[in-house]
This record gives C-alpha cells, sequence and structure tokens, in this order.
C-alpha cells in the first residue's frame, strides 16, 4: 500500500513538472509557425492527445486478452480503467482537432480519413462502457467487454483503411519527413512525455479507484452476511 | 466431416423453425420496404437524385434489416431456453457459431434476394447484375461474422435491442463503406478492375473476423 502511494505521489510530480515544463515551451518558448500562425501550438497538444488515445486503446486490448487467457480480475481492472482513459483523450482529440480545423478549414468538423476514424474508435469504446454496465452480472460484463475490445482494436486499421481510400484532407504526418524545426520537435518530444506520464498517472489512480470499489463491496457483502447471520 | 454435419443441423433447425414460424424473414422484408419507403420520403423522388444516393440507400437498408434480423437470431433461442440446450449438446461452442452464422447468413441472403428486385423497381435502377451481386454476398458474410458473436453477446445483456446496434454498426462501418463505394462503381458500369481495391477491403475484413469471431466465440455463451 506504502509503495503505490510512493509511486503514485512520484507520477503526480512528475507530470505536474512536465505539464508545466511543456506550457512553457508551448506558449513562450517555439516560435509561431509562419504558415498556419498562432492555431499551429495546439498541434503540441493534439498529437501528444492522439498518441495517449491510441497507446490507452492498446493496454485494453493486451489487457483483455490477458484477461479471458488467465481470468485474473486485475487484467480487467487495468482494461476497464485504461479505456476510460482513453475515451477522455479520444475526446479531447476530437476536441482539440475541430479547434484546429475552425481557422484552417472553415469548418468544424469534415468527414476526413483521420476524423471520421477517430470517431469511429470513439464510438466502439463507448459501446465497450456500455455492454459493461448493461451486462446482467459483472464478471459476464468483464467478459463482454473483453471480446468487444478485442474485435474493436482489430477493426481499427480496417476503419482506416477503408476511410482512407474513400478521402482524405488531413495533414500528412510531417513528424519523421524532418519537416519540423528541432525547437518545435523538442517542445512535442516534451509534450509526449508529458501526457504519457499523465496517462500512467491516470491509469493507476482509475486502477486503485476500482480494486477499492471492489474491497468495499466484498465488506459490504461480508457485513450483510453477519448481520443476518447475527439476526437469526 | 464430423463438425460439418453438426454445423448443418444446427443451421437446419434454424431453417426449419423459421419455415414453421415465420417470424424472420417476412417480417424484417417488410422492414426493408419502409426503410427504402422512408429514404424516399428523405430525398425526394428526382431520378437523377435517385441515381446518386441509391448505394446508400440501398446499404442503410441492408444493415438495418441485417441488425434487426441477427437480434431475433438468438433472442428466440434465449426465450425457449433453446441457448441450455444447446450448451449441453455434446458439440462444441464452435459448432454452435458457425451453424448460426450459416443460419443468420441464408435468412438475411433471402432477405436481400428479394428486397433487392424490389429496389429495383422502386428506385427504377438496374441493379442486377453479377458484380452486384458479387458485392451483396461478400458483405453480407462480413455482416453475420460479427453480427453472430454481438448477437450472442447482446441478447445476455440487459437492452439487448441496444447493445446490438451500438456494437454493431462501428465495427462492420469499413465493410458498409465498401459496399457503398463498390455498388456506386458497378452502377454507373465500372468495369471489375475498379471495384477490386473495395472488394478486397470487404474480403479482408470477411476472413479476419471470421476467424477473430471463431475464436472468442466461447467466452460470449459462456455461462
Amino acid at each position: 500500500m506504502k509503495e503505490s502511494y510512493v509511486a503514485r505521489s512520484g507520477l503526480l510530480g512528475l507530470s505536474f513538472i512536465l505539464l508545466v515544463v511543456a506550457l512553457y515551451l508551448v506558449f513562450i518558448y517555439v516560435p509561431t509557425d509562419e504558415t498556419i500562425g498562432i492555431v499551429q501550438r495546439i498541434f503540441y497538444f493534439h498529437v501528444p492527445v492522439a498518441w495517449v488515445a491510441f497507446l490507452a486503446f492498446f493496454i485494453v486490448f493486451i489487457g483483455s486478452i490477458l484477461y479471458l487467457w488467465k481470468r485474473e480480475s486485475k487484467w480487467d481492472i487495468i482494461a476497464s480503467s485504461s479505456a476510460e482513459v482513453g475515451i477522455v483523450f479520444t475526446t479531447l482529440v476530437l476536441i482539440t482537432g475541430s479547434i484546429w480545423a475552425k481557422p484552417i478549414w472553415g469548418v468544424w468538423w469534415v468527414w476526413d480519413a483521420r476524423l471520421t476514424t477517430s470517431l469511429v474508435l470513439w464510438l466502439i469504446y463507448v459501446a465497450y462502457l456500455i455492454v459493461r454496465a448493461y451486462a446482467a452480472e459483472e464478471h459476464r460484463g468483464a467478459r463482454f467487454a473483453a471480446v468487444v475490445a478485442i474485435v474493436g482494436f482489430i477493426d481499427v486499421p480496417i476503419v482506416a483503411l477503408a476511410i482512407t481510400l474513400w478521402r482524405t484532407q488531413h495533414p500528412g504526418p510531417v513528424i519523421f519527413q524532418g519537416g519540423l524545426a528541432p525547437s518545435m520537435l523538442l517542445t512535442l518530444l516534451v509534450c509526449l512525455a508529458a501526457f504519457t506520464t499523465l496517462y500512467f498517472l491516470l491509469l493507476i489512480q482509475g486502477i486503485s479507484i476500482k480494486n477499492g470499489e471492489g474491497e468495499t463491496k466484498r465488506l459490504r457483502e461480508l457485513c450483510s452476511w453477519g448481520y443476518n447471520k447475527g439476526g437469526e | 466431416m464430423r463438425f460439418w454435419r453438426k454445423v448443418i443441423a444446427i443451421t437446419g433447425k434454424d431453417a426449419v423453425s423459421e419455415m414453421r414460424t415465420k417470424e424472420i424473414v417476412p417480417s424484417v422484408l417488410v422492414f426493408a420496404l419502409l426503410v427504402m419507403v422512408i429514404f424516399n420520403f428523405a430525398f425526394g423522388a428526382r431520378q437523377e437524385m435517385m441515381a446518386l444516393i441509391a448505394p446508400g440507400v440501398l446499404w442503410a437498408t441492408f444493415a438495418f434489416a441485417g441488425v434487426l434480423s441477427l437480434n431475433r437470431s438468438f433472442v428466440l433461442e434465449k426465450e425457449d431456453g433453446c441457448l441450455e440446450g444447446l450448451m449441453v449438446c455434446p458439440i462444441s461452442r464452435e459448432v454452435i457459431y458457425v451453424g448460426k452464422m450459416l443460419g443468420s447468413l441464408l435468412f438475411l441472403l433471402i432477405i436481400e434476394a428479394i428486397a433487392l428486385p424490389i429496389f429495383a423497381f422502386l428506385f427504377n435502377l438496374a441493379v442486377l447484375s453479377l458484380q452486384m451481386v458479387v458485392i451483396t454476398v461478400l458483405t453480407t458474410i462480413g455482416f453475420v461474422a460479427v453480427g453472430t458473436l454481438f448477437s450472442a453477446l447482446a441478447v445476455n445483456t440487459k437492452a439487448r435491442e441496444l447493445v446490438l446496434p451500438i456494437l454493431f454498426f462501428p465495427v462492420v462501418a469499413p465493410i458498409i463503406i465498401s459496399a457503398v463505394r463498390a455498388s456506386g462503381l458497378a452502377l454507373s458500369g465500372e468495369p471489375w478492375s475498379g471495384l477490386s481495391p473495395w472488394l478486397q477491403i470487404i474480403g479482408a475484413f470477411d476472413a479476419i473476423f471470421l476467424v477473430v469471431s471463431f475464436l472468442v466465440f466461447a467466452f460470449v455463451i459462456e455461462q
């Protein structure tokens, strides 16, 4: 218990420092993009948030496979906590993307390949949480959700392929083609580190809440059992 | 070979039950017709407009009809306690999946075989071609591959009619897009080579999800 508290405080401190540094870099240090202007700065949040969303869903996928295989509830707790964080970050991707799109494309939303894929991804993982909530028993909900996570994660590349073939308008990847100035790259990397640390902090927080819920439930059942026993 | 004999037995059971009760095919057909009529109200009846929206209307109709008929497939099993009977049979869970999947495929193909000429008649379009048949069969296989898995899952949840479409539509999005595009090309007289990227996506989806659903189906119907 003590170690996990120390680990969590450490992560909290680290992500706080990294996020403050990231804010400094994004708003003060890095120069404004000449062609796009001030709105380009949202890119330093948009890209790391998208990366974290994908990382989160990858963890959901791995956790779900391990849960179906090993049947240990810790894997389900990891998967479901990660899914919740993933949905929040996918929502942020859609919102920051829209804020960027309005001044650049003139509209909040276009049915472009990556936007549409992100939206479908969001819908799949919302379905994941709905299935879990609607299952009659908890262990069944966990099993169903794991199946949805596996099918959903495998589906994402096919969705991306079909929609890309259909239409694309999103700017292509500039990061690995050397299209980014060194100061911009540095800012992006710090932001990536900051958001990834934040993800792990939120994941551990989610897991400990779920463990606490499980423990409370167990104690309550124990109490009511003891009470009924005493009443006889 | 014994695997396939058991599979045919389950599919045959569904076919016999459908022939006696007529619960799925006629009602889903009426529903499909209604969807076409509503789309007509929504978009007007000008001929040039029809040619433009026809592939979309066709696949929206088939997707809605598909979800409705897939829902019924396991609801019937659940209501009459038939699923428990199937579970205690000396057969593997995979046999149940393949048997139910082939049953749903049969019903949906019958529904589409009747709905497609009606669509051609109502929308005044030549949709009956070999290309359209291939697109329809491939896409329907994709529908039932994931639909059977999700139907078995949804039937064990509290809001079963709601859970299936919420799961089904986002996952089949890539084949709906591909089917709409391929049908559009087929209707405008494009040769096979123009259709092939779309048919490849549908084919890949079918193959991947037949295997994945086959592997995970046992987790869904386990008590």
